[in-house]
């Protein structure tokens, strides 16, 4: 899963043009998840995040 | 909101403002959902525009105008410094600027509606036969004869519609952006510094916004990104190295396309436009006069489909190649060769 640190998100929009499975949706002021769709072991979002925002659990 | 338009036009930027101004001019009736609450906020651009490419959509206006550039210049890894005169450059303020467009094409006869987020296309097959709307926590459902998905960054709207848009980590920059004030800078001239230590596999822009005031941004590619060395790390290292003192009013970020455009860019009943069908310039990342042409050619293209009662992809397929055959794909296709040998 990842979790996603909205006191940090500029609400840009990079992860979710990169996220393969269509899990992240700008959504009102807020980036949200779609946890059914998260891959596991994906961490694009993660990576691609120009301020970090989104952080990684481990499996 | 009405239960039926001509065209839906998803996303309040550039391409969706011109492509509903311009489908509206031709007597069509035209529906422009933008989910955010205010058109253009927060920024997501560097803000710069060549005058000629400008004027092609709106004459300029002091409002909207912050810096008119006469030089660019490159600077290398070695502090070399090149300039590279390619006519002038204007600096927009993208928050009147957006707006401004959106307003023209109200003014045409578009309806607009903020805080209206199209949350899934309706389907019948493999045709879009328009949208349903969420709009403070109402849902509609919103028929169309074509769709145009001028959603940007995110273009979700055709991935739905089952078009993959999905960027690869080697084809997105990821940018950073302040607004520096009180600084000491050249307010006529445009820099570009071009080195692996500043901005791997991407650059560093300083443009100037009028007096002591400059948008400085770093756009480093996907696969260079990490914990550490994120395009927010790279830009508070020059500009805490270069204007220790300068004050930063504003902060913006995001992801700029740099792959190529869609295979396709057009199906049965829907039409995809600027950074929703991934054209921003591969090599200086720019967008908004590709966003603003592909916009107009849409609505071109969806206008003569409506009047032809013919929205099927081999008739809207005409926009695809109209783009890629005008000066703006060429172009387009040559900086995507000269982005594929850089890497
Ligand atoms: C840091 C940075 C610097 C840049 N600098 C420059 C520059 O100097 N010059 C330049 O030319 N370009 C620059 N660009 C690129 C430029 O900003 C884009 O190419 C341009 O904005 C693309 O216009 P657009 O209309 O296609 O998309 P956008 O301007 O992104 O507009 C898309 C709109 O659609 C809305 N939307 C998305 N999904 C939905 C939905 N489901 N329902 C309703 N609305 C939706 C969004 O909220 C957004 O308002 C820069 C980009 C970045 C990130
Ligand atoms: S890339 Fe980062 S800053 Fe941008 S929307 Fe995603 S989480 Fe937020
Ligand atoms: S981890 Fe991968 S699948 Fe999950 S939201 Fe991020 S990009 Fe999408």
């Amino acid at each position: 899963m990842i979790t996603i640190r909205r006191e940090v998100c500029g609400y840009c929009g990079a992860c979710v043009s990169v996220c393969p499975s269509g899990a992240l949706e700008l959504i009102d002021a807020y980036l949200s998840v779609d946890s059914v769709l998260c891959k596991p072991k994906c961490k694009l979002c993660s990576t691609v995040c120009p301020l970090g925002a989104i952080l990684r659990s481990e499996e | 909101m009405k239960d039926s338009y001509d065209i839906l036009v998803v996303g309040g930027g550039p391409a969706g403002a011109v492509a509903a101004r311009t489908a509206a001019e031709a007597g069509l009736s035209v529906l422009l959902v933008e989910k955010r609450s205010a058109v253009g906020v927060p920024v997501r651009s560097g803000e710069s525009i060549g005058k000629d490419e400008l004027l092609e959509f709106i004459e300029a206006e002091q409002r909207f105008i912050k810096a008119e550039i006469d030089s660019s210049v490159l600077i290398g890894p070695d502090s070399s410094k090149k300039t590279i005169h390619d006519g002038e450059t204007i600096i927009l303020d993208r928050k009147i600027f957006d707006r401004e467009l959106i307003w023209r094409a109200a003014e045409a006869g578009a309806e607009i509606q903020v805080h209206a987020r199209a949350s899934a296309p309706i389907m019948e097959g493999e045709k879009v036969c328009g949208a349903v709307i969420e709009q403070h926590g109402k849902r509609y459902e919103v028929r169309a004869k074509i769709v145009i998905a001028a959603d940007g960054i995110e273009s979700k709207f055709a991935k739905w519609a089952g078009i993959d848009t999905t960027i690869p980590l080697d084809g997105i920059k990821s940018c950073a952006q302040y607004l520096v004030n009180d600084i000491d800078i050249d307010e006529k001239e445009m820099q570009f510094y071009i080195s692996p230590e500043d901005a791997p596999g991407g650059h560093l822009w300083i443009f100037p916004k009028g007096k002591r005031s400059a948008n400085i941004g770093v756009g480093i590619l996907g696969t260079e990104s990490a914990d550490g060395k994120r395009a927010c790390d790279y830009l508070n290292h020059f500009v805490e190295k270069n204007y220790p003192n300068g004050k930063i009013t504003e902060r913006s970020v995001g992801g700029v396309p740099v792959c190529k455009p869609l295979k396709e860019t057009a199906a049965d009943g829907i039409l995809i436009v600027g950074d929703a069908a991934r054209l921003s310039n591969p090599v200086t990342g720019h967008g908004i006069y590709n966003a603003m042409f592909t916009g107009r050619l849409a609505a071109e293209a969806a206008v003569s489909a409506v009047k032809n009662g013919n929205t099927s992809k081999e008739f809207l397929m005409a926009y695809d190649r109209a783009w890629r055959e005008s000066d703006m794909g060429k172009e387009h296709e040559r900086n995507c060769l000269v982005k594929e040998n850089m890497a």
